[in-house]
């Protein structure tokens, strides 16, 4: 994929007039997805995607594009030139953009995996024999992702990585399940029966009776798949310049100063440490770590290219939408063998599910518990726990009302694929939390 | 184009139980202002096929945007290697499911196509609302926006299907944001709810050019009223709410795919069981509610859906009584159970699945007046700002940008942050009033995620405003 990358690169080069320059992001994949349901195959198939956005920039007015491509060089370069001649055609409608900003200093770089997939044959089947006759449900997905960044100054990023995600659960009846994950970039089988059989030790706390408990105020275990969705809403408007300066921000009172959380919350934007591509859309080079959140205090945002001409700051090589990719929670000092034990009579919340703002000015989240939620007492799991609806404060929660965070966190690949397999990434502790508010 | 697509398909015809090519184009243009200053107008071509294969039992597709005989080759040779790992694997026999034999055509009726205006015409019908949005220095961010779509498809197959179709849309959007201190309240036109198949004359209908100072003059409003009231009380919804209401807590837990588990793993299962069907009370006699693909500006109205079904419409409810799911021929064939044409899939790229398409309350016989004048104490609810619902789609708490209290029958004061919550199976229940059509609305929003792999889609929902008795409303939580 790099070489026909840069083929059609060098391509769109040949195609400038004058002092015409252009940017060009490039996204492919080559994907197999395998969905399941009641250990059986759904549906199966197989994805070959190519596209490219390219931006035709004129001194500071330009007009942007997305083509499919074929992944065939000679077909492709006709339909990138059919392209950069339509937003040629455009650029004498358009006034000039006071925000565009794109990276002038060449910065190249490559990343290239290996590629260690086993075939689809033997992930299909070892899923379908690890599940036995377990109601197995999810779905696999594999195969090579190729990320590339081109403009006409010579820079060329490219990223390709070759890896899989098996996102799945194991059900009992009706809502109750356990939800696991299985992703990386060498697929094992003792792993993943591993995994299958630590789910399956769950299961028999889901056969018991359900509980079912009174709206309230509650101590609540989250793992670390629940704490990645709690904080992860964050990301939606939380920690982008545009939104601190519409005062849109659901963290408006943390960045005014006016509240704070936790000493022991620290956020970052770890992209050293996640899976994305360290390069955007405009040809910046993201920085190895941007601190959001030190020490409960409001620290740093991301900023985009068009934001930082806005506001006359520095870009921190934050994509167009300025949400974090590869978003990392510090680990605190709670062992995670002694969460339930610390947890004594309360709520082990494996999974959230839906969350959303209920009222942004005070960060106020509102959501559901999912799959594997047990009341707790004495320390043990009792029961499996009907499912309960929270509305609270993350600056309660994520306050002071976090007794600890734990010591030891997980790397949570992000299992999406809307529209392409996503690159993103959250590494969490779990949070041991009281006075959590429930409410239906 | 299309009939040398054909005819590439037909050269590459494997001999199997059913084989099936479903192209997909899409050409658009996305233009917005913000703070007065234009966006990077942004265009977009997509084209790609899937060829789907049945054979001994096993399914297996393959997506591809090389559209040459080679390319469709190599597609149907990667399809064909799926149905044969997954035969015998599978959920169900795919080779035994009936399979469209219909032919036809269908196109969106359109006025003035967006394509028949000068760029620079389109940035201006969306310029001059985005600088009226703008009226008092408390007004930090505001935003207007529309997005055009021009989508073709093909859908061929072995037993004689060959259905084309061409869909045109048009998503407008506006918002603004007044801020004063640590208090920041938004309006928008409609949420994402807007969109409507057609063309511009879609921009007339829905008030974009005109209704910019209403939204700034009640976000600066907003920002010095008071909480909505807590407690029980009557609830009436404005249509770009209701749309919401629907969505969530009827069309997604009567997606037949949820309730035969196939969305457990993420979009969640579904309270509704197949023994409900036919006799289950889902709300009052005055709940209707249809599945209806025939309103031409309606975002996903088609004669056909992504398996080559003949759309129709049909009630999923009538008179409260819940009748029939959202499942499609393969549902329908896995379950033993009547469904609607709503095989969908989100693009050439993601295999089709039972989804809302138009999903529609049918209007009542009573004008706006006579809802509120039927409530001593409750509250008026507008837009959406917030959405949650849990995974078998029951328990929900809904938010709204805009609300006003009801008293003695009359709307008095405004009121902010407004939201509402209960549980599905009840709530519909609760049902007291449906406005007529004066108040019913055509809506609909481009985005309505779920599946593995995730597809986000376009779906359509046109409603009166609605009445409900007994809701647990609370501003604070």
């Amino acid at each position: 994929m790099q070489s026909y990358f840069h083929e059609i690169a060098d391509h769109l080069t040949s195609q400038l007039q004058g002092d015409e320059v252009y940017t060009c992001s490039f996204s492919g994949e080559d994907s197999d997805f395998v969905r399941f349901n009641q250990g059986q195959v759904r549906q199966a198939g197989s994805v070959v995607q190519r596209g490219a956005s390219v931006d035709l920039i004129q001194g500071q007015k330009h007009a942007a594009g997305w083509a499919t491509l074929t992944g065939e060089a000679e077909a492709d370069k006709a339909r990138l030139t059919a392209l950069v001649k339509r937003l040629r055609e455009k650029l004498p409608h358009l006034p000039e953009d006071p925000h565009l900003l794109y990276a002038t200093d060449v910065q190249s770089s490559e990343h290239v995996g290996d590629n260690k997939l086993p075939a689809p044959e033997h992930s299909l089947e070892e899923i379908r024999s690890s599940a036995g006759g377990n109601d197995l449900v999810g779905i696999y997905a594999a195969g090579a992702i190729g990320r590339g960044f081109a403009n006409s100054l010579g820079q060329r990023n490219w990223y390709e990585t070759w890896n899989y995600n098996l996102d799945w659960s194991l059900h009992h009846a009706g809502d109750k399940a356990v939800k696991a994950g299985y992703a990386g970039f060498e697929w094992d089988d003792a792993t993943f029966r591993r995994k299958v059989e630590v789910a399956g030790r769950q299961m028999d706390a889901l056969a018991r009776e359900p509980r079912t408990i009174s709206p309230g105020h509650y101590r609540v275990y989250f793992t670390p798949a629940a704490v990645n969705d709690l904080v992860g809403i964050l990301s939606w408007g939380g920690f982008g310049l545009q939104a601190h300066k519409a005062r849109q921000t659901p963290l408006l009172k943390l960045v005014e100063g006016e509240a704070s959380m936790s000493e022991a919350v620290t956020l970052r934007e770890n992209t050293a440490e996640g899976i994305a591509p360290n390069f955007q859309g405009s040809g910046f080079i993201r920085p190895a770590a941007v601190t959001l959140i030190e020490g409960g205090r409001y620290k740093d945002c991301l900023v985009s290219p068009r934001s930082a001409k806005e506001f006359d700051v520095p870009t921190n090589g934050a994509s167009a939408h300025e949400s974090p990719e590869s978003l990392d929670m510090a680990a605190g000092s709670l062992p995670t063998d002694e969460a339930i034990t610390r947890l004594e009579k309360g709520i082990y919340v494996g999974n959230v599910h839906y969350l959303n703002y209920s009222d942004r000015s005070t960060c106020r989240t509102t959501g559901m518990t999912r799959f594997a939620t047990f009341w707790v007492e004495d320390g043990e799991i009792v029961a499996p726990l009907n499912v309960m609806r929270f509305d609270e404060t993350m600056y309660r929660a994520l306050g002071d009302k976090l007794l600890g965070l734990t010591s030891e966190r997980e790397m949570i690949l992000d299992s999406q694929t809307y529209g392409a397999r996503s690159t993103g990434s959250g590494r969490m502790p779990g949070a041991l939390v009281e006075d959590f508010t429930f409410t239906l | 184009m299309i009939e040398d697509l054909e005819k590439r398909f037909r050269e590459v015809l494997p001999d199997v139980d059913y084989c099936s090519l479903r192209y997909e184009s899409e050409s658009g243009e996305s233009i917005a202002v913000r703070r007065n200053v234009l966006q990077p107008v942004s265009d977009h071509t997509d084209a790609g096929a899937m060829v789907t294969v049945a054979h001994g039992g096993g399914l297996g597709y393959a997506a591809t945007s090389d559209l040459s005989t080679s390319g469709l080759r190599e597609a149907v040779t990667r399809a064909q290697a799926w149905a044969a790992r997954t035969a015998g694997r599978s959920v169900a026999d795919f080779s035994a499911l009936p399979q469209s034999d219909a032919r036809g055509e269908y196109e969106s009726p359109v006025a003035r196509r967006w394509t028949d205006t000068s760029l620079g015409d389109r940035i201006d019908l969306v310029r001059g609302p985005c600088e009226q949005l703008k009226t008092d220095d408390r007004i930090v961010e505001w935003y207007a926006g529309v997005s055009f779509a021009d989508v073709e498809s093909l859908y061929l197959n072995n037993h004689g299907a060959r259905i084309h179709q061409r869909f045109h849309f048009v998503v407008p959007v506006m918002s603004c944001t007044a801020n004063k201190g640590a208090e920041t309240e938004t309006r928008t036109l409609g949420g994402y709810g807007n969109g409507r198949q057609g063309g511009l004359e879609i921009l007339d209908e829905i008030g974009f050019p005109t209704e910019a100072q209403r939204l700034s003059g009640e976000a600066l409003q907003l920002l010095d009223a008071p909480n909505c009231p807590q407690g029980v009380m009557d609830l009436v919804l404005a249509p770009d709410q209701m749309i919401l209401q629907i969505h969530e807590s009827i069309g997604h837990p009567l997606e037949l795919d949820r309730i035969l588990g196939d969305e457990r793993n993420y979009a969640g299962t579904s309270f509704v069981t197949l023994d409900m069907f036919g006799s289950y009370r889902y709300g009052s006699d005055l709940l209707n509610i249809t599945f209806d693909p025939t309103i031409g500006s309606q975002m996903a109205s088609y004669g056909f859906d992504d398996e080559g079904t003949v759309a129709k419409k049909d009630y999923i409810i009538k008179e409260g009584i819940l009748l029939k799911p959202l499942g499609s021929a393969t549902s329908q064939g896995r379950a033993g159970i009547e469904g609607v044409a709503n095989a969908r899939a989100s693009g050439w790229n993601r295999p089709p699945i039972d989804r809302m398409a138009n999903l529609n309350l049918e209007p009542g016989t009573s004008t706006l007046d006579e809802l509120i004048g039927q409530v001593e104490k409750g509250v008026y609810m507008a837009t959406n700002s917030s959405w949650s619902i849990d995974d078998s789609r029951n328990k929900f708490q809904f938010g709204c940008e805009y609300g006003r209290l009801i008293e003695n029958g009359e709307l008095t004061t405004l009121v902010r942050r407004n939201k509402y919550k209960g549980v599905s199976a009840e709530f519909w229940r609760s049902l007291k009033g449906v406005g007529n059509q004066d108040t019913f609305e055509v809506m609909g929003t481009p985005h309505c995620g779920k599946g593995e792999p995730n597809q986000m889609v376009r779906v359509g929902h046109a409603t009166p405003a609605c009445l409900f008795a007994g809701v647990d409303v609370g501003g604070d939580a």
